[in-house]
């Protein structure tokens, strides 16, 4: 028998269960995160049009780089200020 | 099992010592005279000249009387220790016996040799044993029939080749390669944010093959790939080729037996190839950090195995890159570079520096494509005939970089979207303007390689070079 140590961080399996989606959207702020790639403000936008033409309110965010996670600061602003966050991946 | 005697006196020796042997008929002496209990390292039936020696073959007594040197001799009482001398020496002998006019036929001293227990392979085993290691990390068994290599790829340890299985006796022995604490961490590594402490950096190098004098030179590289600047994530989470390239400078080079000559980016140097696959094992493994995962490369490149690398210093008429980077010469230090592959610059015929540039600095703007400026950073590897034509110039590497620049600023209307009929390209409002391929102190010039041909490298970075993406990052190796 050898024994051998682990490489790994020995992390436990644990899994962060997912937030009840909402029923509905009305009445519930929702936030548009644009990771600052390329384009991504194009699609936001869009959305940005379809969720006010149904009286529905938006805030938009802007993450400084898309290289690198949402600075904490941005993360806990958003966590106060939103019901949900639609953010835009990749080009 | 041995026990040690709660009184009295107590000799450790080995027959394959010159001094125990030397010292054989003053235990006999001993023996009659006081009383003694020889434990004897490696020969059962030494010494001969007391009655029934103990083998510690084991060699479980030395290590719990922390035996460094043969022959010792302690005297104990109520079980604990009282006095201790190791080798021979006369007076040293007779102040721990009580016993006077000892080996009166010996001459008054002699040192004596390192004792078994000690010795590397055997100290580690001897700790294991004795539940003294310090290591926290979770141990693995690996059952008698199962190979070992499936068993380190079915757990998902390997980047694709076979590892050195990280046995206790092997990451207890890489540990030796540094002072630091096995505890001590060294940062959180991305993309899970794991901690990464000496220990745990020290397993992956195990399995990456390095050895233990390597380890200061992976730790270095571990906490600038963690650096914030480094931006290490992004590094590994881009669809573009990039990982970190790794360059050393400084002393540790030559220590380790580094590569910095030819094919000094190429295979077959143990420590070139071994710290640049240790600190991507440290990623895969430590931060979780896998391809088809977190890690969204198209493509890659083959230096995510290992990108690592020894500037020739010595041949070069540069300062080294660590001190252009602000340490002082002569300190060892690793430089992390978030790069890719290498694209080649063949110039056979230039024999003077302005030539020579001009053809470093269109194969730089080639980089990623010649619509793109500024692109990206890149670390431009001089291959020492082309050094030569530098030199003989009498050149500073200020002066390269200050040519190269130049030669760089490209006409804005070529990079505009269309020109050339490339779609690719920047906006109109370009035109008119003249721009940069490489941000300030995007571009870094080291030398390394073999003494024939005229071919340097480029090593090009990742489109989010700069603060806004991965910025090169430059630390000490300490030991």
């Amino acid at each position: 028998m050898t024994v051998l140590l682990d490489p790994t961080s020995e992390r436990s399996p644990t899994t962060t269960p997912r937030l009840p989606r909402p029923e509905r959207l009305d009445g519930l702020v929702i936030g548009l995160l644009d990771i600052a790639k390329a384009r991504g403000d194009v699609f936001l936008d869009r959305l940005d049009e379809r969720l006010r033409e149904r009286g529905i309110a938006v805030k938009r965010y802007k993450k400084p780089t898309n290289t690198r996670p949402a600075p904490l600061p941005l993360q806990q602003q958003i966590a106060t200020e939103v019901n949900l966050v639609i953010e835009g991946l990749s080009d | 099992m041995n026990a040690l005697p709660e009184d009295g006196l107590v000799a450790i020796v080995k027959r394959d010592c010159p001094t125990c042997v030397m010292t054989a008929p003053v235990l006999g002496e001993l023996a009659r005279r006081a009383g003694i209990t020889v434990f004897t390292q490696d020969d059962p039936s030494f010494p001969d000249t007391v009655p029934g020696p103990v083998g510690d073959l084991d060699l479980g007594i030395s290590h719990r009387l922390q035996i460094e040197i043969v022959p010792t001799l302690i005297r104990l009482e109520n079980g604990r220790e009282i006095a201790r001398t190791y080798g021979w020496d006369r007076g040293e002998w007779e102040r721990v016996t009580g016993v006077a006019d000892l080996g009166r036929e010996l001459p008054e001293s002699r040192p004596g040799c390192g004792a078994k227990n000690i010795e590397p392979g055997i100290i580690e085993r001897l700790k294991i044993r004795f539940n003294e290691t310090g290591l926290r990390s979770r141990r693995i068994e690996i059952g008698g029939d199962e190979d070992e290599q499936e068993a380190m790829f079915a757990r998902g340890w390997s980047d694709g080749l076979p590892l050195v299985p990280p046995t206790e006796e092997r990451v207890l022995r890489t540990l030796d390669g540094t002072s630091r604490d096995p505890q001590e961490v060294i940062g959180l590594v991305p993309p899970a944010l794991a901690t990464a402490t000496v220990e745990k950096i020290a397993i992956n190098a195990v399995m990456a093959g390095c050895k233990p004098e390597y380890l200061p030179v992976v730790l270095a590289a571990v906490e600038a790939a963690l650096d914030e600047g480094f931006a290490m994530h992004g590094v590994l989470a881009t669809t573009m080729f990039v990982g970190p390239v790794v360059l050393v400078n400084g002393p540790v080079r030559r220590e380790i037996g580094m590569n910095a000559r030819g094919n000094a980016l190429g295979q077959g140097n143990r420590a070139n190839s071994s710290i640049g696959r240790a600190l991507q094992l440290v990623i895969r493994n430590i931060g979780e950090g896998r391809p088809q995962e977190v890690d969204r490369a198209t493509l890659g490149n083959p230096g995510k195995l290992s990108y690592c690398f020894a500037e020739d210093e010595e041949g070069s008429c540069w300062e080294p890159l660590s001190v252009e980077r602000g340490l002082k010469p002569g300190v060892s230090a690793v430089t992390v570079f978030a790069g890719f592959g290498l694209q080649g610059v063949v110039d056979q015929k230039s024999r003077d520096p302005e030539s020579l540039c001009r053809s470093m600095a269109e194969s730089l703007k080639a980089i990623h494509n010649v619509k793109l400026a500024p692109s990206c950073d890149a670390l431009l590897v001089v291959c020492p005939e082309h050094e030569r034509t530098f030199r003989n110039a009498g050149w500073s590497k200020a002066r390269v970089y200050e040519e190269l620049y130049r030669l760089c600023e490209i006409p804005g209307e070529e990079l505009v979207a269309g020109a050339k009929g490339i779609a690719e390209g920047g906006p109109a409002s370009l035109a008119g303007r003249s721009v940069n391929k490489f941000r300030p102190g995007g571009l870094m010039i080291v030398r390394a390689g073999g003494g024939a041909g005229m071919f340097s490298g480029i090593i090009g970075g990742w489109s989010a070079g700069g603060p806004r993406g991965s910025i090169p990052v430059t630390k000490e190796v300490t030991r």
